[in-house]
């Protein structure tokens, strides 16, 4: 059997760099995360700098740095602690990375909203810093020399007048019993300087285990004596079981017993979503126990949702006045103005993670604690949920994070490790939850459907003289509060911040109910608002007849420094990250130079496409080339992505999520879509949810970083927004036929 | 009582024949590397050698391997020049579907020394990777198969950068070898 040891992190147990000093504090920028879990956030978001807690240095020279951001794909857990090891001037390949249990010591734990490095850059740098003061202070003094006459190589301090170097294992002893230096006595290198930063050669710290099948996800986790779990969850939100029947569930070989888990009481926040768990000696007899099941279930609120009538609710919802979210000028003064009136209205439906490792988790309750081993991307959640479905003290949850198959916004919500939790308490044993296909789509926590409504006023040069633009949608907030129809942090996710160069305009919300569970997904609210923003943009152009990068680029306007209205708490994001058009524009002009824009013959059946998006502080175009087929079948020969996310720690990495964004803006603009049919999920595993496969993906994407000295920038997410208005704009270029809705899939070309 | 071979060792199995092969290795032989995606031969995840051919494990039922030799991830040593390509290309964000894409290209290099992307679109389409690597899968693809033109099949590991394992969890995989 395998097991996992009670592992605890015990980042100071060879000593080095000890004692909390109150010298440093380092702030977070706001993100999406929903008022009833911004408590624990604000607690944990101003730890006092404490180096111990993040590196420790062996007498062998192994350097320990804890990776305090779940690694999903997006790279956050080695970029970190390359950071760490750049200004400590470690040797990359004596660093150990131990990944950090939930604890607010960390501060902020959740990997998500693109801002791991940005968020922790310059406390990493602070923390390696301070650690190559310490080594130098130490060798030093044993030298007696004075530390200016030291440096710092590649693991050794070297005193080159004498010409005495020694490892940072010898000296690391004595490095540990110097007190810990001011921040201001902590130089940090030179851009110049950095070994690691920005480098091409970084690659991800675990990618040898991830080709030999060695890497420990969620689902290879493993406890003593546990059992296996399969969960039957009521098909629509919040129903509860009225009866059910285990007969012939419990005649499986295997098959040791069935449990019930409650369904939650409203918000549904994270909670497990009830049902009827089927516990197993292996994973296989738990999900064949659970075809047997029978269950029956209470009604519930949401019973009546269907998607068809509920896109005529949203829509006539966004023909309506909103609340208004950013007005510039009167939007109203000028339609009444009369003259060229464009309108147009687009719609995005519901989509799911589907990341590829299904919700798993592993908990044991024991003695009024929790031991789990999850997936996830937020341990603190996890510690938040279970503590408060079983009543316990967050504190008495543990929570170690494995790696994610996977995440995409849907691993932030552990409702599945509390199920774990919950199953264990009862069983008196440790229990391993594991999710189906099936049970992924029917129960995630959705990308939220949405109609937009744009207006333009058209002036004598083609271009708006005012622009009204109108979004409806569930908003995320319905997860936490169930009388939520408005959006809140969603409207900073490029709807209120939209720089277009307009004299007059007007953003807008309407509202909207829930009744599916609404979460966010890899760049969220994003999808929809660029969907209609730049496909309305493209659809100005082709109405002014003007060339569509031109028009774009005029719509931008000239290089400025866009005023935005920010929340109190961004006031630091204000500061280092102001809106700046010159980067927007220069995306724009690198992403059409380099996809030949204008310059290459299309053909028949080809066009090409641009969207330009700014999200998580990086700007990015995409421009997208398709070829449109006898049988109405899109194909995508190329894709040129650029992309300015400031300082930029693994080329090589960035430009693999900008690659995969492409193609997880493939699989949303052509087949993404999840509708419900009295409250159940309609759709159920690959089969009827698809995804883009190799031959339908992007056959070529060309990614361009823009190089950058700002601060560093978002890069997991921010590629996603552009690429299904750049598509669409495509395919209106390569058959005149203008699609405001996704996925393409639901429209035919031909 | 079902007898076969897995990564070489002589196998029995005398559980429920339905199990599909996928479950077998992972709860039963705990063989991890083998991944679960979807349960119906939709995703590639759970991609494994049957006599030498990819096979989705989780569609394969425990009474259809009888007397055949099952090949997983772990049982791909030394390092596979399908392996090193992807190593040099850094095909691989989250991970999770890598080991499927890997034994899927390695059967598959096996038959067409000297594939065209076409060929290669063809036979890696069942398998699908949410993060989005295609392009560098395709890349590697190539790679590997100049790799196997110039190289043994049987190369030295390459220099790794990374001691290995260094995730947390990676320890009671060490702790389980050895009990």
């Amino acid at each position: 059997m395998k097991t996992i040891e009670n592992v605890s992190l015990h980042v100071s147990r060879r000593g080095f760099l000890h004692g909390a000093l109150a010298s440093g504090v380092f702030v977070l920028s706001a993100r999406l995360i929903p008022q009833p879990v911004w408590a624990a956030e604000a607690e944990a978001a101003a730890p006092p700098f404490q180096p111990s807690l993040w590196m420790s240095i062996a007498s062998d020279g192994t350097v320990t740095i804890v990776a305090h951001r779940s690694e999903m794909g997006c790279g956050s857990r080695t970029a970190l602690p390359l950071v760490v090891a750049d200004e400590l001037d470690a040797d990359w390949s004596k660093v150990k990375i131990d990944q950090a249990t939930g604890d607010p010591k960390y501060g902020d734990q959740d990997t998500d909203g693109s801002h791991s490095v940005r968020s922790s850059f310059d406390l990493m740098r602070q923390v390696g810093a301070t650690g190559r003061v310490m080594l130098i202070s130490a060798a030093a003094a044993q030298w007696k020399v004075s530390p200016k006459e030291c440096t710092a190589e590649s693991h050794f301090v070297v005193h080159r007048a004498s010409g005495r170097k020694v490892g940072y294992g010898e000296v690391a002893a004595a490095a540990a019993k110097l007190p810990v230096p001011k921040k201001k006595d902590v130089p940090l290198k030179s851009r110049s300087q950095w070994r690691y930063i920005g480098k091409e050669s970084n690659s991800l710290f675990d990618l040898p285990e991830m080709v030999t099948g060695k890497t420990i996800f969620g689902m290879d986790a493993a406890m003593p004596g546990m059992v296996y779990a399969s969960v039957e969850h009521p098909p629509v939100l919040g129903q509860k079981i009225k009866s059910y029947d285990d007969k012939a569930a419990l005649k499986v070989p295997g098959v040791q017993k069935t449990l019930t888990i409650d369904t939650f009481k409203p918000p549904h926040q994270f909670q497990p979503l009830g049902g009827v768990a089927v516990i197993a000696d292996n994973t296989w007899a738990a999900f064949k126990g659970r075809k047997s099941l029978k269950v029956e279930w209470d009604s519930s609120p949401h019973s009546e949702y269907n998607s068809a009538p509920f896109r005529k609710t949203l829509a006539a919802t966004s023909r309506k006045p909103g609340k208004v979210v950013r007005n510039v000028g009167d939007v109203d003064a000028e339609f009444a103005k009369g003259g060229k009136i464009i309108e147009a209205e687009y719609y995005t439906p519901h989509l799911a993670h589907v990341s590829m490792e299904p919700p798993v988790a592993v908990a044991e309750y024991r003695d009024g604690k929790v031991l789990a081993w999850a997936p996830t991307q937020n341990p603190q959640a996890v510690q938040e949920t279970i503590a408060s479905v079983l009543g316990i003290k967050k504190e008495d949850v543990t929570c170690h994070v494995t790696l994610l198959g996977g995440g995409f916004g849907r691993k932030s919500k552990p409702d599945q490790v509390a199920e774990a939790a919950v199953l264990s308490k009862q069983l008196g044993k440790p229990v391993k939850v594991v999710w189906t296909r099936e049970d992924d789509i029917h129960c995630d926590f959705f990308h939220s459907v949405a109609a937009m409504y744009m207006k333009a006023a058209i002036g004598a040069d083609g271009r708006p003289t005012a622009w009204l633009q109108r979004t409806v949608y569930p908003p995320i907030g319905s997860t936490f509060d169930i009388s939520a129809t408005y959006a809140l942090d969603e409207m900073g996710l490029g709807w209120n911040n939209l720089p277009f160069d307009i004299p007059n305009h007007r953003a807008e919300n309407g509202p909207a109910d829930y009744h599916v569970r609404i979460g966010w997904l890899r760049s969220v609210a994003n999808i929809y608002h660029a969907f209609a923003i730049h496909s309305f943009a493209d659809e100005l152009a082709h109405n002014a007849n003007k060339d569509c990068v031109q028009y774009l680029l005029d719509l931008i306007g000239p290089p400025r420094i866009v005023p935005l209205e920010y929340k109190e708490e961004d006031a630091d994001e204000k500061q280092r990250y102001p809106l700046d058009t010159a980067r927007w524009r220069r995306v724009v002009e690198i992403a059409a130079e380099k996809s030949g824009w204008g310059k290459r013959p299309m053909g028949k059946g080809r066009g090409m496409g641009i969207a330009a998006h700014r999200s998580f502080l990086t700007y990015v175009a995409t421009v997208v080339e398709v070829e449109v087929d006898g049988k109405g079948q899109v194909h995508i020969p190329g894709v040129w992505t650029a992309l300015d996310a400031g300082t930029v720690v693994s080329p090589d990495n960035v430009r693999n999520q900008f690659e995969g964004a492409a193609v997880f803006g493939t699989s949303l603009a052509l087949f993404g879509e999840i509708t419900a049919t009295n409250g159940a999920i309609d759709q159920s595993n690959f089969n009827n949810y698809q995804l883009a496969r190799m031959n339908r993906a992007p056959r070529h994407v060309d990614v361009q970083i823009v190089k950058s000295e700002a601060p560093p920038a978002g890069v997991g997410e921010p590629g996603v927004p552009p690429f299904a208005p750049a598509l669409y704009n495509a395919v209106f270029a390569a058959t005149g036929k203008r699609v405001r809705e996704l996925p393409l899939s639901k429209t035919k070309l031909v | 009582m079902i007898q076969f071979k897995v990564n070489g060792q002589e196998k029995k199995f005398d559980g429920d024949p339905e199990m599909p092969l996928l479950w077998y290795l992972r709860d039963v032989a705990e063989l991890s590397g083998t991944k679960f995606g979807c349960g119906m031969a939709l995703c590639g995840a759970c991609t494994v050698h049957q006599n030498g051919a990819a096979i989705r494990s989780c569609t394969t039922a425990m009474s259809e391997i009888g007397g055949t030799e099952i090949t997983t991830i772990e049982g791909i040593a030394p390092m596979h020049p399908v392996q090193k390509a992807w190593m040099e290309i850094r095909v691989p964000q989250c991970g999770y579907c890598q080991t499927g894409q890997i034994m899927q290209a390695i059967a598959f290099l096996k038959d067409n020394k000297n594939p065209s992307d076409q060929d290669i679109d063809t036979a890696m389409s069942g398998n699908l990777c949410r993060c989005g690597t295609y392009q560098r899968i395709r890349a590697a693809i190539h790679q590997a198969a100049k790799h196997q033109a110039t190289t043994h099949p049987t190369m030295k590991h390459p220099t790794m950068k990374h001691p290995a394992p260094k995730h947390p969890a990676a320890k009671h995989q060490a702790a389980k070898e050895t009990t």
